[in-house]
């Protein structure tokens, strides 16, 4: 078992080119996610932030360099890279439930026909993660009818429910009506508190500030800067940084 | 008015009472509900194999690595791709023929190979229908059954046919109507089907008028049937939605 402080993904050179490398979505990014960090994502919309949240699951094929996954090169051919998704859990910006599912179904279907647990077992863990979102009472709902937040929430916990190492979210309350934000935000935090290791794509600074332990700035498809939300927000060092907080703060 | 019906009457069971001459209908009918049920049943199977290799490689073969994988999705696509253009592009009529006097020449169960050459035919046309239902899946739900772990086989299976299925559900009977109508050209490979049923009478009676009235009459109330059952299915889908 890895303890607090291991390395669970490092992430040497990646390169994202279109068109034979007329367009660069990521060029050249070094980095590493260690166990029970919150790195926080920022940057100009178009600066390959997503593309690269988007890779270390592979939902992007990087065309360059290397992501090892608990030490495993997950971009080796010959890595079976599902069974490494189910240890990484993802957020996406528009939730992508399966509206033709109650939410139960959703929490319970990828426990159930991929790690062949058996129905009761996957639904009272899912009824569990319900209770801790506060939304135990809408299990035998449909997610058309949830509101964003509670979508959401229900999205981050249809994560949880594969037991997951790691939780990638891309943009989780960019979709969201500004009263909503709040209550996801929240359940981030929280989980964060609990000690998951969690990478965020996000426009929140205040979330950045707040929970991430680590900030990352991205910019044109480089890895500008990186360091605490202290030096990040505090003191920024380039003149790229200077001028993105410039706008958004 | 007495005389009238009393010509009416007349002409109703030269047609259809004498003889037993409505038994050409009745058997004709059987004939073209067999057809149409199988030649169904053959042109889904075909249609969802058909539209799972081309939506695949539709969505895929971009980001495929060359191998031997790509290589046969890609011959397996070319060969879909010639089937739909050949079979939407020429008329079904002409298509039955062939395979009736051409490639089944040797054959004579009529019924079999109608049953096939029309489930060919309907073939082309389920997998557009079940192709534009699986490209009509936000891809957003591709990578969350992704993302949960699943293959692509599994995402397909769990994720995206339940929803392609409830989507098309309606088109595919719809698909089933027509299909129902244009078996009515089985005559031209002597099969006895509604249709030539009542050819048949017509030929016998020197009177076409009821012989063909009748068949219409048959169809018309064969298609306002499966229409109303398609509208109910369709209620009932959307109401599950909510």
């Amino acid at each position: 078992m890895s303890v607090k402080g291991d390395v669970i993904i490092e992430v040497k050179n990646l390169e994202k080119h279109f068109h034979g490398g007329e367009i660069k979505a990521l060029d050249g990014i070094n980095t590493v996610i260690r166990k029970g960090e919150v790195v926080v994502i920022i940057g100009p919309s178009g600066s390959g932030k997503s593309t690269f949240l988007r890779s270390l699951n592979l939902l992007e094929i990087p065309t360059g360099g290397s992501i090892l996954f608990e030490g495993e090169d997950i971009t080796d051919p010959k890595c079976n890279i599902n069974m490494h998704r189910r240890k990484m859990g993802m957020v996406f910006q528009h939730f992508n439930l399966f509206p033709n599912m109650t939410i139960l179904k959703n929490l319970t279907i990828a426990p159930m026909k991929l790690c062949g647990k058996s129905r009761e077992d996957a639904e009272s863990k899912a009824l569990e993660l319900l209770r801790r979102v506060g939304l135990s009472d809408r299990a035998d709902a449909y997610p058309s009818q949830l509101s964003g937040g509670q979508k959401q929430r229900v999205a981050i916990v249809r994560a949880l429910a594969m037991e997951p190492d790691v939780m990638l979210f891309d943009e989780p309350t960019s979709a969201l009506d500004p009263e909503m934000v709040g209550e996801v935000l929240d359940v981030m935090k929280e989980l964060a508190n609990e000690g998951m290791t969690m990478a965020v794509v996000t426009h929140e600074m205040a979330f950045a500030r707040e929970v991430g332990t680590r900030v990352l700035f991205m910019a044109d498809g480089h890895l500008i800067e990186e360091g605490t939300p202290q030096e990040i927000f505090d003191s920024p060092k380039s003149e790229r940084l200077k001028d993105f907080l410039a706008k958004v703060l | 008015m007495s005389e009238w019906f009393e010509e009416v009457k007349a002409e109703f069971i030269t047609n259809f009472i004498d003889g037993e001459r409505w038994r050409f209908l009745a058997d004709g009918l059987l004939n073209t509900l067999q057809i149409t049920v199988v030649a169904c049943l053959i042109g889904i199977a075909i249609g969802i194999v058909v539209a799972a290799v081309r939506s695949s490689w539709d969505k895929n073969h971009e980001t495929m690595r060359p191998g031997i994988g790509r290589f046969f999705l890609g011959v397996a696509n070319a060969i879909c791709k010639v089937y739909l253009t050949v079979i939407r592009g020429t008329p079904v009529v002409v298509q039955l023929m062939i395979i009736y006097y051409i490639i089944f020449a040797s054959s004579r169960n009529a019924l079999g190979i109608a049953m096939l050459a029309f489930g060919i035919n309907s073939g082309a046309y389920v997998a557009e229908i079940v192709r534009g239902g699986i490209m009509s899946i936000d891809v957003g739900q591709f990578e969350a059954g992704r993302s949960l772990g699943f293959n692509y086989v599994q995402t397909m299976r769990y994720v995206v046919v339940p929803q392609v299925f409830k989507n098309v559900l309606p088109t595919l009977a719809n698909e089933f109507i027509s299909l129902l109508k244009e078996t009515s050209v089985a005559g031209y490979v002597a099969i006895q089907d509604l249709t030539k049923g009542g050819d048949i009478i017509r030929g016998a009676t020197y009177s076409p008028f009821m012989p063909l009235i009748a068949v219409a009459i048959v169809y018309l109330v064969m298609v306002m049937f499966f229409t109303w059952l398609v509208g109910k299915l369709e209620r009932r889908l959307r109401s599950s939605e909510r």
